[in-house]
C-alpha cells in the first residue's frame, strides 16, 4: 500500500519545548488514521506540520512524494482537505460562499461546482436552503457537516480532521461519526483524524496511533492495544476511557 | 470684549492666540511638504481683528474697482501667519504696521525709515505701499467731558495736574514703551497709579475712578465711549502707521490700485470705520461706504447676503476638507495599519508614531513650528493636518481589528491555500471590518470638528463663521458655524451607519 503523507525524523519545537520529537510515521493512501492521545502530546501538530502552516525544526514532511516547503506549501494545502473544532467556517460568508470560496478564487467553472456542492450536501445528509445561511445560523452538527463540504470540494487527496466532533452533544456526535464512516468509505478517502475519543479512533480508524509527549507509544488496532500494550501508558490511557468495555 | 484683546493681539506674540488655536499647530506641521499655491487672483489676507477686516475688504473693493479678480481671506490669524502666507504666495497682499513690520518682522532694535524698510522688503520680494494716514500706536485717553473741563488735549498738559487718578493696564505699565519711560520722558508727577484690565478700565473711567488710563488711538471705544486721545507732543509712541504690504511679482495694478488710497484714512476716520464695523458686523458694507464718500468709488458688492448661502458654501467647503483628507487617510492608513497588524518593529513603530503626532502637547509642538512657519495659510496645508489626525483612529482600528481575529479563522485560510494577498482580501479584512469602519467613524467625527481650525489659516469651512463672529463680537455668527458643524457631526455619524450596512457582511452584524 502506497503511503501518501510520511514524516521522516521529524522535530518540532515550539518555545516552551518539543511539540513532537524526531518522529517517523506514514500514512497509507484510502486508509483512516486515528491519532490520539491527551493534550499537548503532539497531534495537532502532525496536521500542522503537513500543511506547512508550521515548519519542522528538522526532519522532513513528505506529501504525495513531494516535500512540504514554503515554495509547496499553497499545492499541498489545496490538495489536502482540513476541518477543526468548530468546522472553522468564516462567520462574514454564507455557507454556500464558505465551500465555493476555493473553487470561486481558482476559476473552477460554476456548473463544475454547483454539481460538486449538491453530491456533498446529498453525501453529508444536509439540505439545499442550509447554504444561504450565515455560520452563526446553523446547529453546531451543521456547521461541521458544512465544513467537511468546504474540505472535500476540491477531491482532496487527503482529508486532515482536528477533533471534529470535539464540541458537538453526544446524539449529534454519534449520527456524524455514522455520517463520516460513510463518507470516508464511499470516496475511499484518505484520513487523518486527531481525536482524544479511543471510541471514535477505534469507530473510525483502520489504524490507530496513540502518542505521548511527542513521541509515537504504540500504533495499531484497538485489540492489539488492548492484548498486547507496548507500555503500561496504553493501559492507563485505556483505562480512563469509559465505555470502552462495550465495543 | 473680544474686539479689545483680538486688537491687543496684535502687539503681544499673544497667548489667547495661542490658546485658541489648539490644532492650528498642526495646521501649520507639514505644509513643508506642499507645493506653493500658484494662482492668477489677488488674494487679500487680514489679521484677526476688525481693523484688519476693515482695511482688507478697503483693499478688496479698490482692486475690484480697477478690474482685478480678488478674494478676501479674514482673520487668517497674528502677525507672523499673515506675513508666511504672504512670502508663500497663498495671499496677495494684507495689511500691516510700520512699528510691527520694523519690530517683529524684521526685528530691528532701531527705527528705520520706509525707504529703508521698502529696500529690506524687496529682498523679499515684497513691496510696501504708501502709509494710509493714521497711526495706531498707544495713546492716553480720558472722557472727553472731563478733558475740555481740566483744559487737557495733549499728554504734556498732565504736568499741572499730578493729582490724576490713573489706570492703565497691567501690560502698559510694564512695557518698555509704555509707562514709566512715558512718564520720565514727560517728566510727569504722577502718584495715582493702579493697574487695572483694559475693559475694567474703561468702566472705571465712566464711573469717575480713574481719570486717565491708555487705549490705542484707533480703537472703536474712543468714539463709542466718547474719548478724548491726549497728543504725543514730544512723539514718545512708536509709530504704527498702516500700510499695505504685496508681492512684487503680482499684477502691476496692485501697488497702482493702492496709491489711491495714500493719506486717506487718517484717525478719527479709521476710529468711526471700526466703530461702525463692530456695530453692524459688516466690515464689507462698512469698506465700500467709506470708499463711496471718500473717493467716490462705487462698488457692484452687495453691502449685505443673505447668510444661508454662505453658510451652505462654508459647510461645502468644510465638507471638501473633511473629505479629502478622510479619503487621503484610509488610503494611507489602512497599508499602515496592515503593517501594524503584523508582530514586529515596523508595526509597534507605525503606532507609536501616528500615536504620537496626536499627543505631543499641541503648545510645545505650536512652539517648535511657529519659526519654521515658511508653510502656506491655505486649504492644502489643513488637508494635511486634518489627515494627520485621522490617521491614528484608523491605523489603530485596523491593526486591532486584523490582530484580534481568531487564531482558527486565520489557520482556516491558510490551511485552504489561499495565498496571502487573498488571505487579507478575501477573509481578514471583511472580518476585521466592523472594528475598521468605526476607526473611519471616528476619524470622520473628530474630523469634521477640527476643521472648524481651518478658518484660522483661511482655508475656510465652517470656521470661517465662528473666526469672524469671534473678530467682531457677533454671537450670531459664532453660534451658526457651531451649530452647523455639530449638525454636520451629527450627520456624519448617520452616514456612516449606513455605510456600515452596506459594507459589512450580515453575518457579521447579526451575531
Amino acid at each position: 500500500m502506497r503511503e501518501l503523507i510520511e514524516l521522516r525524523g521529524v522535530t518540532k519545537e515550539y518555545r516552551d519545548g518539543p511539540a513532537v520529537h524526531n518522529l517517523d510515521l506514514s500514512f497509507p493512501e484510502g486508509q483512516t488514521t486515528a491519532l490520539i492521545g491527551p493534550s499537548g502530546c503532539g497531534k495537532s501538530t502532525i496536521l500542522r506540520l503537513i500543511l506547512g502552516l508550521v515548519a519542522p525544526t528538522s526532519g522532513q514532511v513528505l506529501f504525495d512524494g513531494e516535500p512540504v516547503m514554503p515554495d509547496t506549501e499553497i499545492e499541498v494545502r489545496r490538495a489536502a482537505g482540513y476541518v477543526i473544532q468548530e468546522g472553522g467556517l468564516f462567520p462574514h460568508l454564507t455557507a454556500g460562499e464558505n465551500v465555493r470560496l476555493m473553487a470561486r478564487h481558482l476559476g473552477r467553472p460554476v456548473a463544475e461546482t454547483d454539481k460538486r456542492v449538491q453530491e456533498l450536501l446529498e453525501l453529508t445528509h444536509l439540505s439545499g436552503d442550509t447554504m444561504r445561511r450565515y455560520p452563526g445560523e446553523l446547529s453546531g452538527g451543521q456547521r461541521q457537516r458544512v465544513g467537511l463540504i468546504r474540505a472535500l470540494m476540491l477531491q482532496p487527496k487527503a482529508l486532515l480532521l482536528d477533533e471534529p466532533l470535539g464540541a458537538l452533544d453526544p446524539m449529534v456526535r454519534a449520527g456524524l461519526q455514522t455520517d463520516l464512516k460513510d463518507i470516508f468509505r464511499k470516496l475511499g478517502q484518505t484520513v487523518v483524524l486527531v481525536t482524544h475519543d479511543m471510541g471514535e479512533a477505534a469507530y473510525l480508524g483502520d489504524q490507530i496511533v496513540l502518542m505521548r509527549e511527542g513521541q509515537i507509544v504504540q500504533q495499531g488496532a484497538l485489540e492489539d492495544f488492548q492484548r498486547r500494550p507496548a507500555d503500561p501508558f496504553v493501559t492507563e490511557f485505556l483505562s480512563a476511557q469509559r465505555g470502552l468495555v462495550a465495543l | 470684549m473680544l474686539h479689545a484683546s483680538a486688537n491687543r493681539a496684535r502687539w503681544r506674540a499673544s497667548s489667547t492666540e495661542i490658546q485658541n488655536s489648539k490644532s492650528k499647530i498642526a495646521l501649520l506641521l507639514l505644509g513643508l511638504c506642499l507645493p506653493l499655491l500658484g494662482s492668477s487672483q489677488v488674494v487679500v489676507g487680514s489679521k484677526k481683528f476688525t481693523e484688519s477686516n476693515v482695511l482688507g475688504e478697503i483693499a478688496k473693493d479698490v482692486l475690484t474697482r480697477a478690474g482685478m479678480q480678488v478674494e478676501v481671506k479674514q482673520n487668517l490669524g497674528a502677525t507672523i501667519i499673515c506675513w508666511q502666507a504672504l512670502r508663500q504666495g497663498s495671499i496677495t497682499l494684507y495689511p500691516e504696521y510700520t512699528g510691527t513690520l520694523n519690530n517683529e518682522i524684521l526685528k530691528h532694535t532701531d527705527t528705520r525709515t520706509d525707504d529703508q524698510l521698502r529696500a529690506e522688503l524687496k529682498t523679499y520680494g515684497i513691496g510696501m505701499s504708501e502709509r494710509l494716514g493714521f497711526n495706531n500706536t498707544y495713546a492716553l485717553v480720558m472722557l472727553k467731558s472731563r478733558a475740555s473741563q481740566l483744559g487737557i488735549t495733549k499728554i504734556s498738559d498732565l504736568k499741572s495736574h499730578p493729582d490724576l487718578k490713573c489706570g492703565p493696564t497691567l501690560e502698559f505699565l510694564g512695557r518698555k514703551d509704555g509707562w514709566k519711560p512715558m512718564a520720565e520722558r514727560y517728566g510727569l508727577n504722577l502718584a495715582n497709579v493702579r493697574g487695572i484690565e483694559h475693559k475694567l478700565g474703561y468702566a472705571a473711567l465712566q464711573s469717575g475712578e480713574i481719570d486717565l488710563k491708555d487705549a490705542y488711538s484707533t480703537d472703536a471705544d474712543i468714539q463709542t465711549k466718547n474719548l478724548q486721545v491726549l497728543q504725543d507732543d514730544l512723539g514718545f509712541f512708536p509709530q504704527y502707521k498702516a500700510v499695505y504690504l504685496y508681492r512684487l511679482g503680482a499684477d502691476p495694478r496692485v501697488p497702482k490700485a493702492l496709491q489711491t488710497l495714500a493719506g486717506k484714512i487718517d484717525e478719527p476716520t479709521m476710529v468711526r470705520l471700526n466703530a461702525e464695523a463692530e456695530k453692524t458686523k459688516n466690515p464689507a458694507s462698512v469698506a465700500s461706504e467709506f470708499l463711496k464718500q471718500k473717493l467716490g468709488l462705487t462698488t457692484t458688492a452687495p453691502t449685505t447676503t443673505s447668510w444661508l448661502p454662505e453658510l451652505l458654501h462654508d459647510t461645502t467647503v468644510h465638507l471638501e476638507l473633511v473629505g479629502i483628507s478622510l479619503g487621503l487617510a484610509i488610503l494611507i492608513g489602512l497599508p499602515l495599519g496592515i503593517w501594524a497588524s503584523r508582530p514586529g518593529f515596523g508595526g509597534a513603530a507605525i503606532l507609536s508614531i501616528t500615536g504620537l503626532i496626536q499627543t505631543i502637547p499641541s503648545l510645545a509642538l505650536f512652539a517648535l513650528l511657529v519659526p519654521v512657519a515658511w508653510l502656506g495659510a491655505s486649504a492644502k496645508t489643513a488637508v494635511l493636518a486634518l489627515f494627520l489626525y485621522s490617521l491614528l483612529p484608523i491605523v489603530r482600528n485596523t491593526a486591532a481589528g486584523l490582530s484580534g481575529i481568531s487564531p482558527g479563522l486565520r489557520e482556516s485560510a491558510a490551511a485552504l491555500g489561499l495565498e496571502r494577498g487573498a488571505r487579507l482580501r478575501k477573509v481578514e479584512i471583511p472580518l476585521a471590518m466592523p472594528t475598521i469602519l468605526a476607526g473611519i467613524k471616528t476619524a470622520a467625527v473628530i474630523n469634521v470638528g477640527t476643521a472648524v481650525i481651518a478658518a484660522f489659516i483661511g482655508a475656510g469651512g465652517l470656521g470661517q463663521p465662528i473666526q469672524t463672529g469671534l473678530a467682531l463680537s457677533d454671537n450670531d455668527l459664532i453660534l451658526r458655524g457651531g451649530i452647523a458643524a455639530a449638525v454636520l457631526a451629527l450627520l456624519v455619524q448617520f452616514a456612516f451607519d449606513g455605510i456600515e450596512r452596506l459594507v459589512v457582511s450580515k453575518g457579521l452584524r447579526r451575531f
